[in-house]
């Protein structure tokens, strides 16, 4: 873990890298947990290209007219139709929940419980309202006649893609508000004063930081597209 | 180096980080609301969408941070997708003709 700072700096990147690969020692000088949340996102990453890829590739192969998204996501607000507005809200509030979640790391380290807790909270709150808002969209657009098989506005394939993308994407975010939730009660009643390390708070914040990564490419191709 | 104790950055730069991915949504999605259309619609999307992805990665997941040896472990692997999406396109492209084909014929 510790490294010879003076006999490290001295040799180039690419030099360290080779060390850190080579030597008899951790190759990763982080806790073991977080470089394992890290494989598992990117396992997680190659899923995510695939649903994606493959929708991208139905939607290029369809000869059918592909249902445009800015009028299937539009809602009717203030007497007038404003396109993708849900979405758009949705974006909003998950963003928001990878800035709180990034001040709770920030605060864990410092070991500032409360603070902690209070943003871990607030992190798994607005993820519960983006899964809420979700739930809303999928009724929505079932009461349309959207299905997995078929859909009121263009081609099939659309259906399927989009419940698959996003109920794959929601099912993170559910999971990961139980896991903050977790993880926050664990900080409330002391357990990682007890081990002595604040790092399970990063690690927590690392897989909700990715379902919003997830969602800005999901935003990108599906929605926006 | 604080790496041993996790890291610790003032909470300033992840205020700058997500007033920033507020703005860079609100671009993304002026792109829709004045529907701009083809390659300017495409590449602004992929442009923002890039942008918000990297600050993510590298200010709120730490990666700015890491040691290169890490940086490499995650951030390489997904090049390969770039093989599939290449590979998938090109499928893609050709069952679009041959479906063409089939159905004027």
């Amino acid at each position: 873990m510790a490294h010879d700072a003076a006999a490290d700096a001295a040799l180039s990147p690419l030099q360290q890298v080779a060390g850190d690969f080579s030597a008899d020692k951790n190759a990763f000088s982080v806790p073991w947990g977080k470089a394992m949340m890290w494989i598992f996102l990117l396992s997680d990453t190659f899923i995510f290209t695939c649903f994606l890829t493959s929708y991208m590739n139905v939607r290029m192969s369809t000869t059918t007219p592909w249902p445009f998204p800015s009028e299937v996501f539009a809602l009717h607000m203030f007497g007038q139709d404003i396109p993708l507005i849900l979405i758009a809200i949705m974006t909003f509030v998950l963003i928001t929940s990878s800035g709180t979640m990034a001040m709770a790391v920030n605060y864990g380290y410092r070991r500032h419980k409360r603070n902690t807790v209070l943003l871990m909270v607030a992190t798994a709150a607005l993820g519960a309202t983006f899964v809420s808002m979700q739930a809303f969209e999928w009724t929505k657009l079932i009461m349309e006649g959207a299905r997995p098989w078929e859909n009121p506005w263009g081609a099939p394939q659309f259906g399927s893609a989009f419940f698959m993308i996003t109920g794959f994407h929601g099912l993170h975010v559910s999971a990961g508000v139980i896991y903050l939730l977790v993880v926050a009660n664990r900080v409330r009643k002391g357990f990682y004063d007890k081990r002595g390390s604040y790092e399970m708070v990063e690690i927590a914040g690392l897989y909700w930081h990715f379902v919003d990564l997830v969602w800005v490419f999901i935003f990108a191709f599906f929605y926006l597209w | 180096m604080s790496q041993a104790e996790g890291q610790q950055h003032p909470i300033k730069i992840y205020l700058w980080i997500w007033l920033l991915l507020f703005v860079l949504s609100t671009f993304s999605y002026l792109v829709d609301f004045y529907h701009l259309q083809g390659y300017l619609r495409w590449s602004l999307i992929i442009i923002f969408m890039l942008l918000k992805a990297g600050f993510i990665v590298a200010i709120f997941m730490h990666m700015a941070w890491e040691r290169l040896a890490l940086k490499f472990a995650i951030l390489i692997p997904p090049l390969c997708l770039l093989i599939l999406i290449g590979f998938m396109a090109v499928e893609g492209d050709y069952t679009f003709f041959t479906r063409g084909a089939a159905f004027l014929h």
